[in-house]
């Protein structure tokens, strides 16, 4: 079971979260198809350190950073969006 | 060596001491024509193809660490056809056949056992959408029955029909030649038939990275030197991303835990697959007596085979809730295996983005029933350089196209 520190309300049971996959930048709209394609569905899908979104879904609603181990499931860090 | 009744009668009464290892544990070369990399099922099923469809001589299965150690020998073990789409009944129904022929071809008894797989509609909604699936898959040419709910409590009397039941039964459809079979005997089975037509098996090897000659890939870097090939592929299931990541691309799939359980063993109680999607619980009973059951994702990226607390929950609750018959039982084990999923949960088949390498990967929670098919078709690949007309839909190409295979929608089933 992971404890989530929500950056805005503290450590809480990863019941209350929801994953929301690996930050990318949306491409202009004149993007290739190739271009597209890898926005929308390739993923780096690391073994080890990763950095991903969440959301406190059924807390406070809002989307965070989190660096997190995807073998150990350690959480190394959360912090806002942007900062 | 081959197993037969009077086989077995010999050697019992020898006390045993005559069997011969299954498959051979060969001198590793330095040089093979094709190089599979994963000795799970489809790895070892492409090898066995390579060798006996395609007559190659010289091929090696790479496995890091046991044959059968990843998903193949940590899945429930459910086998059927019943998906939605033309291109996605073609090939799983091309796999089941297979499946029907294996114990005989492979001279391993795989105990395959049609028992029917029953999948419940708890809505009248899910009943709606339920009957437009089993349309389809009729005219797919798949032998599918819709059931009401008379005909469900028929079948499996246990299930929970008390009219304050959460999840209510509004009835189900059957694919009666689905069932189970035994996966680690699947492996074993392709292993022995792979082995005797010369394969190299080469277990505890761990492939380290891809050799280059230009853009070409050449052969591998493993933990036991460098191994050079005419055609490479990778069949590595939830790592597929990180050996992808060593030849410099990205794939379409995450890598998440899939948990499983058992109980404690019992009488025969239960002689068919239950699944629900809207519970996504499912559970069958092995020969053993055990209840075998799962139910969805663990639901963030994971390469840890563990299962986390949560999902385990979740799917005890909704089996106790289905079959309250059950409360009382023990669990004997736990497990997961790492899957990879892709986003319309489909495969990806084909040839990868760099020259020299095949893919066979992301079939996420439900590859099992694949495992022949995965190989015939990879197979069929790394020897014409072609794709076969049943791996063409499931190219990687389909997602810079938008031609997905949008099966997560679809069938609506895992597993
Ligand atoms: C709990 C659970 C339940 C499931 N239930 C079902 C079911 O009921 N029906 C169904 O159809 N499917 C089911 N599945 C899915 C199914 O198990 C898989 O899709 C299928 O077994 C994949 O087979 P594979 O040969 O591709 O992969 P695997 O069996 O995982 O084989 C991949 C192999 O590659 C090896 N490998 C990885 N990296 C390297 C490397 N660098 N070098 C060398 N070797 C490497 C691994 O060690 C592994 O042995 C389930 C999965 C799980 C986890
Ligand atoms: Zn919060």
């Amino acid at each position: 079971m992971l404890l989530i520190p929500c950056p805005w309300c503290g450590p809480r049971s990863e019941h209350e979260f929801g994953f929301g996959g690996e930050p990318a930048v949306r491409p202009q709209s004149s993007a290739s198809d190739t271009e597209w394609a890898d926005y929308l569905y390739m993923r780096t899908n690391p073994k080890g350190r990763n950095t991903e979104l969440w959301c406190h879904s059924a807390g406070c609603g809002q989307w965070f950073v989190m660096e997190r181990d995807t073998v150990t499931h350690a959480i190394h860090t959360t912090r806002e969006m942007g900062a | 060596m081959r197993y037969s009744g009077w086989q077995l009668l010999k050697q019992g009464l020898r006390g045993n001491a005559g069997w011969q290892p299954a498959w051979r544990t060969p001198v590793l070369q330095r040089s093979y024509d094709a190089i599979v990399v994963g000795g799970g099922g489809h790895g070892l099923a492409a090898a066995y193809y390579l060798a006996r469809v395609h007559g190659l001589k010289r091929v090696a299965v790479l496995e890091r660490g046991w044959i059968g150690g990843g998903n193949t020998g940590r899945n429930t073990t459910i086998v059927r056809s019943n998906y939605f789409f033309a291109e996605s009944a073609a090939m799983y129904d091309f796999a089941l056949r297979l499946y029907e022929g294996l114990s005989r071809e492979l001279n391993y008894n795989i105990m395959l056992s049609q028992r029917g797989v029953l999948n419940l509609a708890h809505t009248e909604h899910d009943m709606e959408l339920m009957t437009r699936s089993v349309n389809a898959m009729l005219l797919n040419g798949i032998d599918v029955e819709l059931l009401d709910a008379k005909q469900v409590r028929d079948e499996v009397p246990l299930l929970n029909f008390s009219p304050s039941a959460r999840f209510p039964i509004h009835g189900g459809f059957v694919q009666r030649r689905g069932g189970v079979a035994r996966h680690d005997a699947v492996a074993w089975a392709y292993a022995r038939g792979a082995s005797d037509l010369g394969v190299d098996i080469i277990q505890n090897c761990d492939v380290t990275g891809w050799l280059r000659e230009g853009s070409r890939i050449v052969g591998v870097e493993t933990s036991l030197g460098r191994i050079s090939a005419g055609v490479c592929a990778m069949s590595v299931a939830g790592h597929s991303g990180v050996m992808a990541e060593m030849a410099g691309f990205r794939l379409p799939i995450t890598s998440y835990a899939l948990q499983a359980m058992v109980s404690e063993p019992l009488k025969p109680i239960l002689d068919t697959v239950v699944m629900s999607t809207a519970t996504g619980m499912y559970v069958s009973q092995s020969d053993k007596g055990e209840l075998v059951f799962g139910a969805g994702l663990d639901l963030y990226p994971s390469y840890a085979q563990r299962g986390n607390l949560p999902t385990g929950q979740a799917i005890v609750a909704a089996m106790l809730e289905l079959f309250p018959a059950f409360r009382r039982l023990k669990m004997l084990r736990q497990w997961a295996g790492i899957v990879d999923v892709c986003w319309d949960y489909s495969p990806v088949i084909g040839p990868a983005p760099v020259e020299g390498l095949y893919l066979n990967c992301g079939w996420g929670t439900g590859g099992f029933k694949a495992t022949p098919v995965g190989g015939w078709l990879l197979a069929h690949l790394m020897a014409t350089g072609q794709h076969h007309a049943l791996s063409a839909p499931f190219d990687l190409g389909r997602f810079t196209s938008g031609m997905l295979v949008d099966e997560a929608a679809g069938a609506g089933i895992a597993h």
